[in-house]
């Protein structure tokens, strides 16, 4: 390794004029460079956040509206009913929601969610700003792609949001769109859907061959991939199953752009009749082609979803257990299995599509075996806790909550993979309890977390402690009296994607059945739309910690106000345009806490071995 | 025991068929392993945050756990899976879609599902369908069947109601005529995609008479939620016979 | 501040960035055509038996079209070997070669689509069909350069017959009861042909933009930094083949079989 070294180039500018952000004032590059046209992986990294931070804020409002049409099916939704009316024209009329309005809401709450709001805060923006610090790069090998990826999500999310306001509205076929349903709504929302998509696809795909690239390329001298944090392998897994799942979603985009635009029928049948007329077109298409293409990066990008919450929480629980990880390699190894294996389960989400027995047989199969690597993972963090010395700090206890809450969510999934099973949960509200326990609790938690924890190397200062707090255990509390009696109103036979929130399902209109929703799951509804109200109000203290502490928030002493071991807590604070002041070079694996016989209880990875320093010690 | 967790702790909802009683096991089973799982976890996670706190443990342990007690648990954990999933879930999927029962000792049904509604077609007296082909489908005559074939003259075509006869197998064979619809009807643990384009035949041995809601699991559009006009009617012999007999000669004619 | 790699191999990688980049994104462009390909054959599998075309395509176009990129694969990699060798006018003689050879394909392309475009299938109310090439068409009758048939299924294969006797053929409009020209929308084979080679076009297209901008206000990288702009052609260089190689697996399936 040490040969690198001598071929490391320097990180210096080579005209001698020093960093502008060094010396804290931006001079000569205007605002706009700067921080809008930013080429800069941190400045990208804290645009991204900030958009997806947005996004989540407008798919959780989204959500807050349907909540409230699911418990009064039929009231005008309050408050904004007006507003809506206004802005949305027909379909909700008098403020009130009609099923084409829920069913765009849906549909858009959970496109937004996914590809706007999680994967662009979990993967976009926390892997810009703390990976090249983490692997002592000087940015992204590049930078100009970088921007481009940047821009592309943002035209994509306007894209999204500018499809409300068409006539006919947003798309209305679920985020599933599945076909014929997607090409047979009279509206264009479906196309806005599809050419966003494509939109953000190009975004993603260009981050990722940006972040593998930088990852095998940049490393320092001496980072070594075992030495790697593991919230870059796990970064490193998720760009790829980004490349590689999501170009056949844009192909089936494509596809179903040629049915919607062109009157193709890759996806429509012979002899289809929508709306009582038989359909004009020429048919022999396949409508199960479509959901094997979606779902091919469906499952996948599940992975995506959770992977970098994952690798938050490691580098958090190593930070405040102030030990290292229990069995680094074994979470390395796994979170290899599972991106391997997300590829072959896919229609795991296709069951009751009337599959034969030897293919329901290997799906049910490969996502058994999926579960367990997982289990692995959580393990592994658990166990690491023993023997800590645990500081309860918010970032810390958002790390904590996220273990359960994935855990339950993850569990739930095994009911969902075993076939049998899946014939009575599929499409209720089971499901949707399961994977909001793996995206809202987990995923939102972990991200939670790194943004208290990397906060002070953005900034300089720390988030309020106390407010802190608070945020966790009111998110907490409310998260789960919103998404735990979803697995009770499942079992009982709610299904999801109700406009009216199963009210013709339920006891109170049919007599007569035998199998009817009953009265006190109905009733849940209520305290459902209260729970999530609060979980919102739960957020408040958060939105102005965050903006607050930016000019208020307690000053940190040094570089390393967590006294961490790994490289972004070694740069300058915030780290310049080019992040370090010269190439580190690596000693050691990421997680030399309390390390014996050394002076402090960490030993940051780029700390040069003093003799009787047992440092070069393997990582664990 | 595996009784009174499917009622006390999970609340399955009525069971009406036999095919559903193994799936109900098997949804106890896994269940019963979740919660192990969950619970071990919870108490180990919760000793460990009380007996690691900072105030309780100044001075982190560099190795932490010594044992592999864990890895025992994870083989654990992947050996019940594999018993799960090869001992139970594969046969209870392999007799729902392999080992139909024949057609002469079962209620066979023909349902096309619609923009928000089930059509279902009865073979009538001669216990056969009148021939069907692509080529006769009009919005009307969403079966395509021949208008010429005499066996297609005595078949029932209603909306929205299935009847069935207790304890003997129903075979359904489904279809859509416009968007994906999912047949679903919970007390007979059967729940099945109807999918334009394709016949997917699908069957259950009710065991309760009564009236059941036929639910439609699958987004198909705005009606989707209030698609709950249809019924499966569960009666004994007699009584399906006494309806059968007032519908025949009422089967919808296409010439 | 500059970017480590971004000329010069990484002694432990033995690579340079942008070739990294390149691979990862042709990794993903084989997901692209593969998923691309894979709903071809399930297409196709699933299609009614003797209803899948043959031979509605111009063979000789074809193989024409593939000799073109073939041979433009050639002179990219001699343009290539030519920055290598620094022998700069040299490349550029290759490098247009590239560009004029990839000008021809999407030429030939472009012919081959006008001519489905103007294929027409005529359903006449006596329940015969009239196929062929609109020649003209006024207020109250088409002409078309074709044959009558009275089985749609004929239309299918059309290298199973041998000699097609065509002809001209005026039908008033009254006798039509609809017409459809040879569009994606017609049929799934259609469908397929358009999307496949449609999409393919683009690729070409744009790395003919690349290739013309490294020809034109790119080369003056060159006179700067010759390692680079070697680069640059050989990033280029690999999309390309690519590209060739894609059409290599698109010929035989809509063509020939
Ligand atoms: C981050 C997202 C995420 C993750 C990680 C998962 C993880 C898993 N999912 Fe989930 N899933 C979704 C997101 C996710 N899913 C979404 C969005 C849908 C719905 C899509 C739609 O239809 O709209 C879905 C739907 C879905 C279905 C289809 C259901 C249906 O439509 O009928 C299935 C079926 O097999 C499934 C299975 C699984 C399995 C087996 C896992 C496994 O990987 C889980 C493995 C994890 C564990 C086994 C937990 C291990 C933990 C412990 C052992 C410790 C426990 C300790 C404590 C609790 C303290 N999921
Ligand atoms: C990552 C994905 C994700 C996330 C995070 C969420 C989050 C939430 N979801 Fe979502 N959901 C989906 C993905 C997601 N969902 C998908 C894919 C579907 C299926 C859609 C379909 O049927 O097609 C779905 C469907 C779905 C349904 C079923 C609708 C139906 O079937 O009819 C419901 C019902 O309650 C629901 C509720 C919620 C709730 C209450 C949250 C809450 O957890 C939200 C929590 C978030 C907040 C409280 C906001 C916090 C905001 C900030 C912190 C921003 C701060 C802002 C600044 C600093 C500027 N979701
Ligand atoms: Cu039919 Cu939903
Ligand atoms: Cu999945």
């Amino acid at each position: 390794m040490e040969t690198i070294v001598h071929e490391f180039p320097p990180y210096r500018e080579h005209e001698t004029a020093p960093e502008p952000e060094a010396h804290g004032h931006h001079a000569d590059i205007g605002f706009w460079r700067k921080y809008i046209f930013s080429s800069d992986h941190k400045i990208i990294g804290i645009q991204y956040g900030f958009t997806a931070l947005c996004f989540m804020l407008f798919g959780f409002f989204l959500m807050l509206m349907m909540r409230w049409q699911i418990a009064h099916p039929g009231a005008p939704v309050p408050v904004v009913g007006p507003l809506l009316a206004k802005l949305l024209g027909q379909p909700a009329a008098g403020g009130i929601m009609s099923p084409e309005l829920y069913n765009s809401f849906g549909a858009m709450h959970g496109t937004i969610m996914v590809f706007l709001a999680i994967v662009p805060l979990a993967f976009a923006a926390f892997g810009n700003y703390v990976v090249p610090l983490m692997i002592g790069a000087p940015d992204m090998a590049f930078p100009r792609v970088n921007m481009a990826s940047y821009q592309a999500y943002v035209l994509g999310g306007v894209v999204m949001l500018v499809s409300f306001f068409i006539p006919g509205g947003a798309a209305q076929a679920g985020w599933t769109s599945y076909s014929p349903l997607a090409t047979s709504i009279p509206t264009d929302g479906q196309l806005f859907w599809i050419l966003g998509m494509v939109l953000l696809i190009t975004s993603s795909l260009l981050g990722a061959v940006n972040f593998i690239a930088t990852i095998i390329q940049l490393r320092a001298p001496g980072m070594t991939w075992m030495r790697l944090p593991f919230f870059v392998w796990a970064q490193f897994v998720t760009a790829f199953l980004l490349l590689l799942a999501f170009p056949p979603l844009e192909a089936a985009a494509i596809m179903q752009l040629m049915d919607n635009a062109a009157h193709t029928s890759f996806f429509l049948p012979t002899g289809l009749a929508v709306g009582g007329q038989l359909a004009h077109i020429s048919g022999g298409g396949s409508p199960l082609l479509w959901q094997h293409l979606f779902w091919f990066l469906g499952h996948p990008e599940v992975y995506v979803l959770i992977l970098p919450g994952m690798g938050i929480v490691c580098e958090i629980i190593a930070n405040n257990t102030r030990k290292p990880i229990w069995g680094y390699k074994s979470l390395v190894y796994s979170v290899l299995v599972v991106g391997f294996l997300s590829f072959i389960v896919w229609a795991h989400h296709m069951y009751l599509t009337g599959m034969g027995t030897k293919i329901a047989t290997f799906f049910q199969a490969t996502t058994m075996m999926i579960s367990i690597p997982s289990v692995i993972i959580l393990t592994c963090l658990f166990i690491s806790l023993w023997g800590g010395s645990i500081r309860f700090n918010t970032p810390m206890l958002f790390a904590l909550g996220f273990l359960p809450m994935f855990g339950i969510g993850g569990l739930t999934g095994l009911p969902l993979g075993l076939a049998p099973t899946d014939i009575p949960l599929h499409d209720t509200y089971y499901v949707i309890a399961h994977f909001h326990y793996v995206v809202a609790p987990g995923t939102i938690f972990a991200l939670f977390a790194g943004i208290y924890y990397w906060f002070p190397k953005m900034t300089g200062r720390k988030m309020n402690e106390f407010w802190g707090r608070v945020h966790f255990w009111g998110s907490l509390v409310f998260m789960n009296l919103v998404f735990m009696p979803m697995f009770t109103q499942g079992m009982e036979g709610m299904l999801r994607r109700m406009a009216d929130g199963g009210a013709n399902y339920s006891a109170a209109r049919v007599p007569g059945a035998l199998n009817t929703l009953p009265n006190d799951i109905m009733a849940l509804h209520t305290w459902i739309l209260w729970a999530a109200i609060a979980l919102g109000l739960a957020q408040v203290p958060f939105i102005i910690n965050l903006f607050w502490s930016i000019h208020h928030g307690e000053k940190v002493q040094n570089d390393n106000p967590w006294e961490a071991t790994t490289l972004e807590w070694q740069a300058p604070t915030p780290p310049p345009h080019g992040n370090f002041a010269e190439p580190p070079q690596i000693y050691r694996g990421p997680y030399e806490y309390s390390v014996p016989g050394h002076a402090t209880d960490f030993t940051p990875q780029n700390e040069p071995d003093r003799p009787g320093s047992p440092a070069l010690a393997p990582a664990h | 025991m595996t009784q009174w967790f499917a009622d006390k702790v999970l609340h399955l909802p009525t069971l009406a068929s036999k095919n559903g009683a193994a799936i109900d096991e098997l949804m106890v089973y896994i269940h019963v392993l979740m919660l192990a799982l969950f619970v071990g976890w919870i108490l180990y996670f919760g000793y460990a945050l009380y007996r690691f706190s900072q105030s309780r443990n100044a001075k982190a342990n560099y190795h932490g756990v010594r044992s592999h007690a864990s890895n025992y648990l994870e083989l654990a954990v992947a050996a019940i899976e594999a018993v799960l999933l090869i001992g139970i879930a594969v046969p209870i999927w392999a007799r729902a879609v392999d080992k139909f029962p024949a057609a002469d000792e079962s209620t066979v049904i023909q349902i096309v599902a619609q923009q928000y509604a089930w059509n279902v077609r009865y073979p009538g007296h001669d216990g056969i369908f009148g021939r069907q082909d692509m080529k006769f489908v009009t919005s009307e005559n969403v079966f395509g069947v021949d208008p010429t074939d005499a066996h297609g003259k005595d078949d029932i075509q209603v909306l929205n109601e299935v009847h069935a006869i207790v304890n003997k197998p129903v075979i359904i064979y489904l279809s859509s005529k416009d968007v994906i619809h999912s047949f679903r009807v919970l007390p007979m643990r059967i729940c099945q995609d109807a999918i334009p384009g394709l016949r997917i035949p699908v069957w259950f041995t009710p065991t309760k008479t009564g009236k059941y809601q036929i639910n439609c699991a699958q987004l198909c559009g705005p009606g989707h939620a209030s698609m709950s006009g249809g019924f499966l009617f569960v009666e004994d012999e007699v009584d399906f016979q006494k309806w059968i007999g007032s519908k025949s000669g009422t089967s919808a004619s296409f010439e | 501040m500059e970017i480590p790699y971004a000329v010069y191999p990484r002694p432990d990688t033995g690579i340079y960035n942008a070739k990294v980049g390149i691979w990862l994104f042709l990794a993903s462009e084989v997901m692209l055509f593969g998923a691309l390909f894979s709903a071809y054959v399930l297409l196709r599998v699933g299609a009614p038996t003797g209803e899948w075309p043959h031979g509605w395509l111009n063979v000789t176009l074809g193989t024409v079209n593939t000799l073109v990129l073939a041979l433009s694969a050639i002179t990219t990699l001699l343009a290539w070997v030519a920055c290598k060798t620094r022998q700069f006018d040299k490349f550029k003689i290759f490098h247009a070669c590239t560009l004029m050879l990839a000008l021809t394909f999407l030429c030939i392309k472009a012919c081959e689509y006008h001519d489905k475009w103007i294929h027409y299938e005529i359903q006449l109310t006596d329940g015969r069909i009239a196929d062929g090439h609109l020649r003209g068409s006024d207020a109250n009758s088409v002409t078309i350069e074709g044959r009558y048939v009275t089985d749609e299924k004929d239309l299918y294969d059309l290298r199973a017959q041998k000699e097609i006797k065509s002809g001209e053929i005026t039908i008033p409009r009254s006798q039509i009861k609809s017409m459809e020209n040879y569009g994606p929308w017609h049929n799934t084979y259609l469908a397929l042909y358009f999307t496949l080679t449609g999409l393919h076009a683009l690729h070409i297209l744009g790395g003919s933009i690349v290739i013309g901008y490294l020809w034109g206000p790119g080369r003056k990288l060159w006179k700067t930094d010759p390692e680079h702009f070697t680069n640059r052609i050989e990033v280029s260089g690999l999309f390309w083949h690519f590209v060739d190689l894609v059409w290599i697996f698109l010929f035989p399936v809509l063509y020939l079989t």
